[in-house]
C-alpha cells in the first residue's frame, strides 16, 4: 500500500528498544492511594482550583478550571476526598515543586454521569470545541498545548490539513502503537471529529514504517477519507516540523507555527481522547504509559493521570538497583528527581536507565557529525562554542532558538559533549536577559515619569500630598490581616537578613564568592 | 611555487574581501541616541545610586564621558559589566567591591503596623513603587519595586525590610553544564 | 547523561557510543594497508619513521598535558597524537635521520596543537605543519628518497636513520618520481624524452600501488562513515580538473591527470590528511569547496613549486581558509527562506 515518505534533513537511526512491547496488550494498574494533579501540567497559565480541601469528589468531576484562553481544566481520576492543595514534587529537570491538588482515593471509583454524546451529524465546530475544552484535553504527545486552543487557531486560519501523528520515533515508547491496536475505531472517530471541528478538507494519519499491526488495525476499518502514510523509523521523524516537511513538502517558517504551513497536528492519543469526550462524554483522566528499561516486566500501562510515578515502577518491578528514571523518551525526556511526582496528561513513558559510566567529554573535534544529523539544519558545533563562551548574541544569530532540542547532535557526538544542555542553558539565559531588559525599560520609563513630575510640580507636589493625606485623617485603620503574627515574624526575619546582607556588603567581606545570581 | 602561492593568496584575499563586505552590510545602523543612551540601555535601572551617581542615566553619562569605570553597578553585576565591555570594546573588569556586591533580586516590604505614614519613603522611591497617603499605612507594590533600598534610610521608624523577590522574578533556569575538560 | 553539581541532567540520556578514540582507531586501521604497501616498496625505513614520529608525538603530547595540568588518560590515548605521528612518519623520507621526524613531531604537538589549545583547537593540521617545517628548514634531507625498488634493508636503514650515515646507503637518490618529472620539465625537456628512462617507474615503482592501498583504506573509512565523501571527492575532482586543464593546454610539458592521481601522496592526502576534522570545514558544502581548492593547489605546487609533493602546503593553506569557508557555506536553517 502506501510508500514510505522521505525527505527530512538529518536524523539518526536509533536502537528501537520497543520490539517486546509492540504487539502486546495494555495492562491496568491498581489505583494508587493518592492522585496528584499539578495545576501547571500544560502550556499556558496554571489551572484555577475549584475544589477545597476536605471536599468529596467523584471521578470525572472538575477539580480545576482553565484560568485564561491558553489554560486547561483538570478532572478527578477517581472518587475520593481532596486532602491537600500544596506544593508537591512534579516532573521537572531541576526538581522544582508546583502547587498540586491531592486527592485521596476512597476505593469506590464512583463516576459522574457522563455528558450526553454529541450528534456528529449536527454538531458545529463551536460545539465540538467547547466539548473538547470541557474534557480538559491537551496534546498528549508533546508539550501539552491545550487542544481546543490549537483547533480554534486552526479554524480561524482556515487550515486545510489535519495530521494525526502516531509516529513514536523515540526508543522504548510504544504506548501509541498499543493504543491504536486496541482502539483503532476511536482513533479514527477522533480524527473525524477533529477534522470536522477544524473544517479541514484533508486528514493524514502518519505511522512509522515498523508499526505493521497498528497499520493493519486502522486499515481494516472505514478510514472516512483519511489517508495513512508511513514514515521511516529515523529519529526525529515524529517531530512536528519534520513530519510536516515529509507530508506536505513545505516547511514551518522559522519562529512560526504549523498553522503557518496550513497544518494542524494532533497526536493519536489525543484523537482517542477527543472521541471519548465527544461520543462518550468523558473527560481525560486516563492514558497509556510505557514503562520500560530496567524494570522486570516492561508494559504499556493504563494509568489514571495523577498516579505517582513510583507507583508505576512498583507495579512493573525495578530490576537494577542503580538507575536513573527518565520521564518521556531517552532522547528528549526529563530526568526525574523525585519519584513521587505524578503522571500528567503528556506523560507517555517512564524509563529506568542503568546509571551510565562516568562520561569523559573531550573538546569538539569539528567532525561535523552533529551538523549531519541536525534536523533543524543548524551548526550544533558552532552553537556549542558560542554557548560555552557565553556569546548569546552570536548564538541567537546562528538560530539557537530554531533548535528543537531533539538531542540528535549530542547522541552522535564522539566527544560526548552535553550539547543540548549548553543550548538549554543559553536559551534560558537569553530569555532571562530579555525579561530583565523589558523590566529595565519599564523601570526607566517610571523613573523618567517621576523626574518629569518632580520637575513640573516642584515642592508644591509634596505639600499637596501632605494636605491630601490630612483629609483622610480619621479613616479607620484597615482590617487586621489574618495571620499578623506570622507576618511580623517574617518581617523580623527579613530585617535580620537585611542586616546580615549589609554586613556582607561591606568591602571587608566582598572578597567572598559571588553566588552568580543576577 | 610562486604561482601557487600567488593563487592561494588571491583565493584567500577574495574570501576575506567577501567576508568584510558581508560583515559591513550586516552591521546594524548606529543608534541615534548617542553613546550614553546605549550604555543606559544596558543598565538595570534599579536607580539605587550604588554606582555613586544619581541614577543609572547619570552613571551612563559618566561612563560615556570617560569619568567612571564600567564596574560600579552591583545590581547589574557581571552580566552588565560584560555587556558594557562588549559595547565599549574594552576588557571586562571585576565588580568593584566598593560599590557593594551582586545579590539575588530582592524587594522591600513595609511593616504596615509600625508605619506612621510620614510619606518620606514615597519621596525617596525613584520608581513610584510605594503607595499611601499622609498618616496612613504605606504599601510597596512588589511588582514595581526594584529593591534599591533607597526608601529604607529615610524611614523614621525603621519599618521597611528587604525580602527576596517573588519567584517569578527569578524563575528556574537551566544551569551551565559541568565543566568540559580543556 | 551529563550531571552537574545540582544533579540536573539534560536529555539525551543515551549515546551512540561513538568516541574520539574510536574514530581514531578506525582511521589507524584504514591506514594500515597503505602503510604496508609503502613499506613493501620503500623498505622498512617507512615503519621506522612511523615508529619514531609516533613515539615522539606521544612523548610531546604527554609532556604538554602534564605542563597544562590536563588529565593524561583520556587525552593521551584519544588517538589523535598517534594518527598525527603516523601521518608524519608516512611523509618522511624513509632514510631521514631520526631527529628530523622527532623534531617535526614535537613541533606538531607543542606548537601547532597545544599552543593553540590542544585537541580540537588547532587551526592547522599538526602532522602537515611539522612536515612543512622540515621542508623549509631541511630541504635537502627531505628530498632524499630511495630509488624505487632499491634494496635498502634493515641494517642499512638503521645505519642511515640513527647514525646519519647516508653515504653508506647507495640506494639513496635525490628524487621521487614526482620531482623527477617536474625537474625534467623545468629543464625544458619534453615529457616523451623522460619516459624511456625513469618513465617506466613513473607509475610503477610502487607509487600507484601505494595510492591504491590508501584509496582502499579511504573507501573503507567512507563506508564506516568515519569520513564523508565531500573532501576526498572535492580533492580528487580539483586535482583532476587542474591537471587536465594543464595537460590539455600542453600535453608535452605537463604530466597527465592519471599521473597526478596515482602519484605522490594523492590518496593519502585526499582520504586521510585533508579530512582531518579539526582543521577542515564542518559544513558539507564547505568541505566540498575545501577539497576542490586543496586538490587544485596540490597540482599547482607539484608543477610549479620546488617541494617533493604539494599536499602538505595545499592542506595548510586551505586550513587557514577553513573558518572562512565554513562561514560562507552555512546551510539554510529549517524554516528559513532561501535567500541565497
Ligand atoms: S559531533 Fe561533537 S565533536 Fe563533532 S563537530 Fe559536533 S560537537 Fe564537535
Ligand atoms: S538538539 Fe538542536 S542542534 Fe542538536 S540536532 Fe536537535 S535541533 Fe539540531
Ligand atoms: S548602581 Fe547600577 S542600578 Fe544602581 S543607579 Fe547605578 S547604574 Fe543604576
Ligand atoms: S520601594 Fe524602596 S526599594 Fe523598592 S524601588 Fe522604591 S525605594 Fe527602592
Ligand atoms: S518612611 Fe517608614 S514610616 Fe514613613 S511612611 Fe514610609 S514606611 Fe511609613
Amino acid at each position: 500500500m502506501s510508500t514510505v515518505l522521505r525527505g527530512f534533513h538529518g536524523g539518526v537511526r536509533l536502537p528501537r528498544s520497543k520490539e517486546t512491547l509492540q504487539g502486546t496488550g495494555s495492562r491496568s494498574v491498581a489505583l494508587p492511594p493518592l492522585l496528584i494533579y499539578p495545576l501547571q501540567a500544560h502550556v499556558g497559565t496554571p489551572a484555577r482550583p475549584v475544589v477545597g480541601v476536605g471536599q468529596k469528589v467523584r471521578r470525572d468531576e472538575l477539580l480545576a478550571a482553565p484560568s485564561s484562553y491558553v489554560s486547561q481544566a483538570i478532572h478527578a481520576g477517581t472518587s475520593g476526598v481532596i486532602v491537600e492543595i500544596a506544593a508537591r514534587a512534579v516532573i521537572h529537570p531541576g526538581g522544582v515543586t508546583d502547587t498540586c491538588i491531592v486527592l485521596r482515593a476512597d476505593g469506590e471509583d464512583r463516576r459522574l454521569t457522563p455528558a450526553p454524546a454529541l450528534d456528529l451529524g449536527r454538531a458545529t465546530p463551536e460545539g465540538l470545541l467547547a466539548r473538547i475544552a470541557e474534557a480538559g484535553i491537551v496534546g498528549m504527545g508533546g508539550a501539552g498545548f491545550p487542544s481546543h486552543v490549537k483547533l480554534r487557531e486552526g479554524l480561524l486560519n482556515a487550515v486545510r490539513l489535519l495530521i494525526i501523528n502516531a509516529v513514536e520515533c523515540e526508543p522504548y515508547i510504544a504506548c501509541d502503537e498499543c493504543m491504536i491496536r486496541e482502539r483503532a475505531a476511536d482513533v479514527l472517530l477522533g480524527a473525524r471529529i477533529l477534522r470536522q471541528a477544524l473544517r479541514a478538507s484533508q486528514c493524514v494519519i502518519a505511522l512509522e514504517d515498523d508499526m505493521q499491526q497498528a497499520r493493519a488495525a486502522l486499515s481494516r476499518r472505514d478510514l472516512a477519507g483519511a489517508q495513512i502514510v508511513r514514515v521511516p523509523a529515523i529519529y526525529p521523524a515524529g517531530g512536528e516540523r519534520q513530519l510536516i516537511r515529509m507530508i506536505t513538502g513545505a516547511e514551518v517558517p522559522a519562529h512560526g507555527l504549523p498553522i503557518d504551513a496550513g497544518v494542524v497536528m494532533h497526536n493519536a492519543a489525543t484523537a482517542a481522547a477527543v472521541a471519548d469526550a465527544v461520543a462518550g462524554g468523558l473527560p481525560l483522566t486516563e492514558r497509556l504509559v510505557t514503562v520500560a528499561g530496567a524494570v522486570r516486566t516492561p508494559a504499556n500501562l493504563r494509568v489514571r493521570i495523577g498516579t505517582p510515578i513510583a507507583h508505576l515502577l512498583d507495579a512493573c518491578g525495578r530490576s537494577a538497583a542503580d538507575a536513573r528514571v527518565i520521564v518521556g523518551g531517552p532522547m528528549m525526556g526529563t530526568r526525574l528527581i523525585d519519584e513521587p511526582a505524578p503522571v500528567v496528561k503528556t506523560t507517555n513513558c517512564v524509563l529506568r536507565l542503568p546509571a551510565a559510566a562516568e562520561d569523559c567529554t573531550m573538546p569538539c573535534i569539528r567532525c561535523g557529525d552533529c551538523v549531519e544529523v541536525c534536523p533543524a539544519q543548524l551548526q550544533p558545533q558552532a552553537l556549542y562554542e558560542l554557548a560555552r563562551a557565553g556569546d548569546w548574541d552570536g548564538a541567537s544569530d546562528l538560530h539557537l532558538f530554531d533548535c528543537i532540542e531533539c538531542g540528535a547532535c549530542a547522541y552522535v557526538c564522539p566527544s560526548r559533549l552535553p550539547l543540548v544542555h549548553y543550548y538549554r542553558h543559553a536559551k534560558s539565559e537569553i530569555e532571562a536577559l530579555e525579561l530583565a531588559q523589558r523590566r529595565a525599560a519599564e523601570l526607566r520609563s517610571r523613573y523618567e515619569a517621576r523626574l518629569r513630575r518632580l520637575a513640573q510640580a516642584g515642592d508644591a507636589a509634596a505639600e499637596a500630598e501632605g494636605q491630601a493625606g490630612s483629609d483622610v485623617d480619621a479613616a479607620p485603620a484597615p482590617a487586621a490581616v489574618p495571620d499578623r503574627a506570622a507576618m511580623r515574624a517574617e518581617i523580623a526575619a527579613a530585617v535580620a537578613r537585611t542586616k546580615a546582607r549589609r554586613t556582607a556588603n561591606t568591602p571587608a567581606a566582598a572578597g567572598e564568592d559571588e553566588d552568580g545570581a543576577r | 611555487m610562486f604561482t601557487a602561492i600567488a593563487m592561494a593568496v588571491l583565493v584567500l584575499g577574495a574570501l576575506m574581501a567577501a567576508r568584510v563586505l558581508v560583515a559591513a552590510s550586516a552591521s546594524p545602523p548606529r543608534g541615534s541616541h548617542g553613546l550614553a543612551a546605549d550604555i543606559d540601555r544596558l543598565l538595570p535601572q534599579t536607580q539605587c545610586g550604588r554606582c555613586l551617581h544619581a541614577g543609572c542615566r547619570p552613571y551612563a553619562e559618566a561612563i560615556a564621558r570617560g569619568a567612571a569605570r564600567i564596574n560600579q553597578c552591583p545590581p547589574g553585576g557581571e552580566a552588565t559589566i560584560r555587556r558594557l565591555a562588549q559595547l565599549l570594546g574594552v576588557e571586562p573588569l571585576a565588580l568593584n567591591p566598593r560599590h557593594g556586591r551582586q545579590a539575588p533580586a530582592s524587594v522591600v516590604i513595609i511593616d504596615e503596623e509600625a508605619c506612621i505614614g510620614c510619606t518620606r519613603c514615597i519621596q525617596a522611591c525613584p520608581v513610584d513603587a510605594i503607595v499611601g497617603a499622609a498618616r496612613q499605612m504605606h504599601t510597596v507594590i512588589t511588582a514595581e519595586c526594584t529593591g534599591c533600598e533607597l526608601c529604607i534610610p529615610p524611614c523614621p521608624v525603621d519599618c521597611i525590610a528587604v525580602v527576596p523577590a517573588p519567584a517569578a522574578q527569578h524563575a528556574w533556569q537551566w544551569p551551565a553544564p559541568g565543566r568540559v575538560s580543556a | 547523561m551529563q550531571r552537574d553539581a545540582d544533579g540536573v541532567a539534560s536529555s539525551p540520556h543515551i549515546h551512540s557510543g561513538a568516541s574520539v578514540a574510536g574514530v581514531m582507531r578506525r582511521v589507524l586501521a584504514a591506514l594500515a594497508p597503505g602503510v604496508m604497501v609503502s613499506a613493501w616498496f620503500l623498505g622498512p625505513g617507512v615503519l621506522l619513521q612511523i615508529g619514531i614520529a609516533t613515539v615522539a608525538a606521544l612523548a610531546a603530547e604527554a609532556a604538554m598535558l602534564s605542563v597544562r595540568g590536563l588529565a593524561m588518560r583520556p587525552f593521551l590515548f584519544d588517538g589523535t597524537a598517534i594518527v598525527a605521528g603516523v601521518l608524519l612518519g608516512l611523509a618522511m623520507p624513509p632514510l631521514a635521520p631520526w631527529w628530523l621526524a622527532s623534531l617535526a613531531a614535537v613541533f606538531a604537538m607543542v606548537v601547532v596543537k597545544h599552543a593553540h589549545g590542544g585537541v580540537g583547537h588547532n587551526l592547522f593540521n599538526p602532522a602537515m605543519a611539522g612536515y612543512a617545517l622540515l621542508l623549509v628548514c631541511f630541504p635537502y634531507a627531505m628530498k632524499s628518497w630511495p630509488a624505487p625498488g632499491a634494496e635498502a634493508w634493515a641494517a642499512d636503514v638503521l645505519g642511515a636513520v640513527f647514525l646519519v650515515d647516508t653515504a653508506k646507503v647507495d640506494a639513496v637518490s635525490g628524487a621521487t618520481a614526482l620531482s623527477f618529472v617536474r625537474d625534467g620539465l623545468r629543464g625544458m625537456k619534453m615529457l616523451a624524452e623522460l619516459r624511456p628512462g625513469a618513465g617506466a617507474s613513473l607509475l610503477g615503482g610502487g607509487a600507484a600501488w601505494v595510492n591504491l592501498a590508501f584509496l582502499g583504506g579511504g573507501l573503507a573509512l567512507l563506508a564506516a562513515r568515519v569520513i564523508r565523501w565531500q573532501i576526498p571527492a572535492g580533492f580528487i575532482a580539483g586535482l583532476l580538473a587542474v591537471s587536465l586543464l594543464l595537460y590539455l593546454g600542453d600535453a608535452q610539458r605537463h604530466a597527465s591527470p592519471l599521473f597526478h592521481l596515482m602519484g605522490g601522496a594523492t590518496m593519502l592526502g585526499a582520504f586521510f590528511i585533508a579530512t582531518d576534522p579539526v582543521s577542515s570545514p564542518v559544513t558539507p558544502r564547505g568541505r566540498l569547496v575545501f577539497g576542490l581548492l586543496v586538490g587544485a593547489v596540490v597540482v599547482l605546487i607539484r608543477r610549479f613549486g620546488q617541494y617533493p609533493d604539494g599536499v602538505a602546503f595545499a592542506v595548510l593553506l586551505m586550513n587557514a581558509a577553513a573558518p572562512l569557508i565554513d562561514r560562507h557555506t552555512r546551510p539554510r536553517v529549517y524554516g528559513e527562506r532561501d535567500t541565497r
